[in-house]
């Protein structure tokens, strides 16, 4: 099936002149949405997209300079175009001496299997038939369940190609298949949201109930939400927010933002940056994470990478670009679709699990807030500056137990100061839809902003 | 863009099994982009992307296929597709009447992008560069980016509808990176404009990459925000994003006929200080958020939202307008022909009123001024919103004082709208946005005068 993926993908770099190096990516999927809302599907999406982007590296002035081009569709005059398109762009790039294509290094594939037939023999009916499913069981959830905005089923099957002047071949296919549901709780004077979503490689592998219940309870849980008094206190993630903070200090950890100067971190390798109780892993090659894949975006094989070892800064995470201008080896960590040019980035971040279980872990604060969303993380925090403040929704925590419900506050620290101040991880690793793996994590002190 | 046999033919294969709508939509956009970084152009980038989603609604299901194959194979197979989706209606077989298009709208543009060479895109990006590092020593890092992109659609559907519109847009930002004793600091501006080339008669790059550095620079010395609820006085401009959260989202209309806004059921009602006329506006000429027709094929339109602090209408699409037997607002919106339209928002701002804006801050004992505003989000259920200062400054007996870091703010939608108690005659449009919603990206535009709000809650560390 991804044989003539892989011919586009050759094809055109083939076309490659003297002193001109090409690298195509070249990717297509098939997906399916489907949308529930009062007892009826609101909408059936289906949909076939293509991908090609070609980046022309010229050699000029001692080093060499890109051109990048990208288009939505395999027509033969599309191609041409796109590359000539490419092309063009380089003529007006500035030579750049660590610039080049992903040389191939050596390092063996840990084949991931990301497909699932299952996807495809599952029946179109049962798709609307788990929307509809999901729209009631979150519905019925509680009586304080008061409507739900949208259900939803999806899923994709997607191929991807690359193929380089280098002699970087890669190709591979995935599959996926996600339920998502958002819903309202309350009276007649408030209303609260709640989401919930499951991800997995087809739709055998998805928990329905988990998801309704997971969008019904946040909702449910703020009814006679109050804002607080502002105060210092001890703030405690639930997995899915710690993964949330730890992709942000994973972006933090990129080598795009430490060779330009971007990142708090830039200066601190080999130095303690976090509590002793953080150690910090991206590795694709771990099958439990749904970011786990056998290429990254330059077509060299994924692998272990320690970030943080007991609070220690061991490395950066490098695609071949900024692992050539640091001085490093690059860790396969180019992340790029089919339409953009291979950036930086962790596909399967993940804490090392502490001693305590969570439970154990709320018993020990004596005065935090269980923060179970926050909002504005791009407006507020500021991966430069290290600046973090964020809106948050969650639970009071008195004396060890889950008090009263608490909405329009914001939470604030510094990235920095948060790492240092992670006083507890919890022993429990979920995996999470956006493939990382997390535990609970308790942060010793944060500013809450209220009345 | 089509040939109309070729669109009735695709209409009448996606009405052929039964439906009450069917909707063509093409769409071919070109983009080209240049970026410059750590003082070298560093990526040149052009897109090319054409295509065509077909809509077919049959009594509350809708069923969206999409295609990049625009021969008539390729849309019918996708018609047949989208009537599958919707499944069976039952009716009776539709003909499609469609004429030549009515209506063919190109926004007037000065100067066409793609006519100018490459080098010139790229002279303005390192112009930007010296002027940004030129302008203090502290600067470390600089980014450039300019943009411009044409999209030009075509939209039939069932009901007769068939226009055309075509819009040229062009952009320019420059973020800069300070070094400090303290750290590293940010700053940044950015423009945008449906417009040409000629966007660099207006705005000056030099002053643009000046503006980002000095930004920078003044937060090396900035001390943590405060925390806890005080007044704050909002800059004109890019203040306009308070709007945009605090209730714009909440007067959409999909989001309120399902009860997942504060605003449901208050039409009529003072949702807002007298001091506030809030309009979402189309129309407005060269605004970011400005198109002849929406992606409904409805044209755009300035409708009044609030005025004097009474709600008098919410922002409807195709679907949400027949749901209430009523006419659309030309808020139909969609990301590209891969996403469904729905309820978006185009240029919101609030009418200016009659406070001297310098007298807002000299009225003000304590409190904030945020001078730029970074970006927001809102829980339209709930209300509550966040938004983002990346340039602000302590308020101390009337005048302004020291920088504070980056941070966000949060109020409740409804009580902030009904405390704001001045409103400057200072009126002023804010940098081009990008509205996230349920995954898809819209051009935005907001606006706003100088206005203070009595009591937000800042989100800062200081005690």
């Amino acid at each position: 099936m991804s044989a003539d993926l892989t011919d586009i993908a050759t094809g055109l770099a083939r076309q490659a002149r003297a002193g001109e190096h090409i690298e195509v990516a070249v990717g297509r999927g098939v997906s399916t949405t489907v949308k529930a809302y009062g007892g009826q599907v609101e909408s059936f999406t289906s949909a076939e997209s293509f991908g090609v982007g070609v980046r022309v590296l010229v050699e000029r002035d001692g080093g060499m300079a890109q051109g990048f081009a990208h288009a939505g569709s395999f027509d033969a005059g599309v191609l041409a175009e796109t590359l000539q398109d490419a092309r063009d762009n380089a003529g007006f790039a500035e030579a750049d001496p660590w610039q080049g294509l992903a040389e191939p290094d050596g390092v063996a594939a840990v084949v991931q299997e990301l497909w699932d037939d299952r996807l495809a023999a599952f029946p179109t009916e049962r798709k609307t038939e788990l929307a509809l499913e999901l729209e009631r069981a979150t519905r019925s959830w509680s009586p304080k369940v008061k409507g739900v905005r949208v259900a939803s089923y999806g899923d994709s099957s997607s191929e991807f190609a690359l193929a380089s002047t280098a002699g970087i071949g890669s190709a591979g296919r995935a599959t996926s298949a996600w339920l998502s549901v958002s819903c309202m709780a309350g009276d007649e004077t408030e209303t609260h949201m709640g989401y919930g979503v499951d991800v997995a490689r087809q739709p055998g592998g998805l928990d329905l109930e988990a998801v309704a219940e997971e969008a019904a309870d946040q909702a449910v849980r703020l009814i006679g939400a109050r804002q607080v008094p502002s105060q210092r206190l001890t703030l405690v993630l639930e997995p899915k927010l710690a993964a949330t903070m730890l992709a942000i200090i994973g972006s933090m950890l990129c080598g795009d933002a430490v060779v330009k100067g971007r990142t708090p971190f830039a200066d601190r390798l080999g130095q303690s940056i976090a509590s002793p109780l953080l150690t910090l892993v991206d590795d694709p090659t771990d099958p439990r994470s749904m970011g786990a894949d056998t290429f990254d975006g330059e077509g060299l094989a994924c692998r272990r990478n320690v970030l943080i070892d007991q609070g220690e800064l061991r490395a950066f995470l490098h695609n071949s670009y900024t692992a050539r201008r640091a001085g490093a080896r690059s860790t396969a960590s180019a992340v790029r679709g089919s339409r953009s040019l291979p950036g930086v980035g962790p596909q399967a971040l993940a804490v090392a699990p502490g001693s305590r279980p969570y439970e154990e872990l709320l018993a020990g604060v004596d005065h935090g807030i269980l923060v179970q969303s926050m909002s504005g993380l791009h407006s507020g925090v500021n991966t430069t500056s290290g600046d973090f403040s964020v809106g948050a929704e969650g639970l009071m925590i008195r004396n060890g137990v889950l008090a009263e419900p608490v909405r329009e506050v914001t939470i604030a620290s510094t990235l920095p100061r948060l790492l240092l101040d992670l006083v507890a991880v919890g022993a429990e690793i979920e995996w999470l839809p956006g493939g990382s793996g997390s535990a609970a994590l308790v942060f010793g002190e944060i500013a809450l902003s209220g009345s | 863009m089509l040939d109309p046999d070729l669109i009735r033919r695709t209409l009448d294969t996606a009405l052929q099994r039964g439906a009450d709508f069917a909707e063509l939509f093409v769409e071919d956009v070109r983009s080209s982009s240049a970026a410059l970084d750590d003082g070298r152009i560093e990526e040149l980038v052009s897109g090319r992307d054409r295509g065509a989603g077909i809509r077919v609604v049959v009594g509350d299901t809708t069923g969206f296929a999409h295609t990049a194959d625009l021969s008539e194979p390729g849309l019918l197979e996708t018609a047949r597709v989208a009537a599958a989706a919707a499944r069976d209606g039952g009716g009776g077989v539709r003909q499609v009447a469609v004429g030549p298009v009515v209506a063919h709208r190109a926004a007037a543009i000065a100067v066409d992008p793609a006519s100018v060479g490459k080098a010139e895109k790229v002279a303005l990006l390192q112009r930007a560069d010296h002027a940004a590092r030129a302008a203090h020593r502290a600067v470390s890092q600089v980014a450039a980016r300019y943009g411009d992109v044409r999209r030009r659609v075509l939209i039939a559907n069932s009901d007769g509808v068939l226009v055309g519109d075509d819009l040229t847009k062009t952009s320019f930002s420059v973020s800069a990176v300070a070094k400090g004793d303290a750290g590293l600091q940010t700053g940044r501006m950015s423009v945008g404009r449906v417009a040409g080339f000629e966007l660099f008669d207006r705005y000056d790059v030099d002053e643009l990459a000046r503006g980002a550095a000095e930004r920078a620079v003044r937060k090396l010395d900035a001390r943590p925000a405060p925390s806890g609820t005080l007044a704050v006085v909002i800059a004109g401009g890019s203040g306009g994003v308070l709007f945009h959260e605090a209730c714009g989202h909440g007067l959409e209309a999909d989001l309120v006929n399902k009860g997942a806004s504060v605003f449901a059921g208050r039409k009529g009602e003072l949702v807002a200080s007298p001091l506030v006329t809030l309009i979402d506006d189309g129309t407005l000429p060269g605004e970011w958020g400005y198109f002849g027709y929406d992606d409904e094929g409805q044209p755009a339109q300035r409708n009044v939202l609030i005025e004097q602090g009474v709600l008098t209408d919410f922002m409807y699409d195709h679907l949400r307008a027949r749901d209430d037997r009523r006419r659309p607002t030309g808020n139909g919106r969609r990301q590209s022909y891969r996403h469904l339209p729905m309820v978006r928002m185009t240029n919101t701002y609030i009418n200016g009123g009659d406070d001297d804006p310098a007298a807002i801050i000299a009225g003000t004992d304590h409190g904030v001024y945020v001078a730029q505003l970074g970006g927001g989000q809102v829980n339209t259920a709930s209300g509550d919103f966040v938004f983002g200062m990346t340039e602000a400054y302590l308020i101390e007996h009337g005048e302004i004082t020291e920088p504070l870091r980056d941070g966000n703010l949060i109020g409740n939608g409804p009580a902030a709208l009904a405390a704001i108690d001045a409103v400057g005659n200072d009126f002023s449009m804010g940098y081009p946005g990008t509205c996230g919603k349920d995954g898809q990206g819209v051009p935005v535009g907001m606006g706003t005068p100088t206005l203070r709000v009595p009591a937000l809650t800042v989100g800062g560390t200081a005690a």
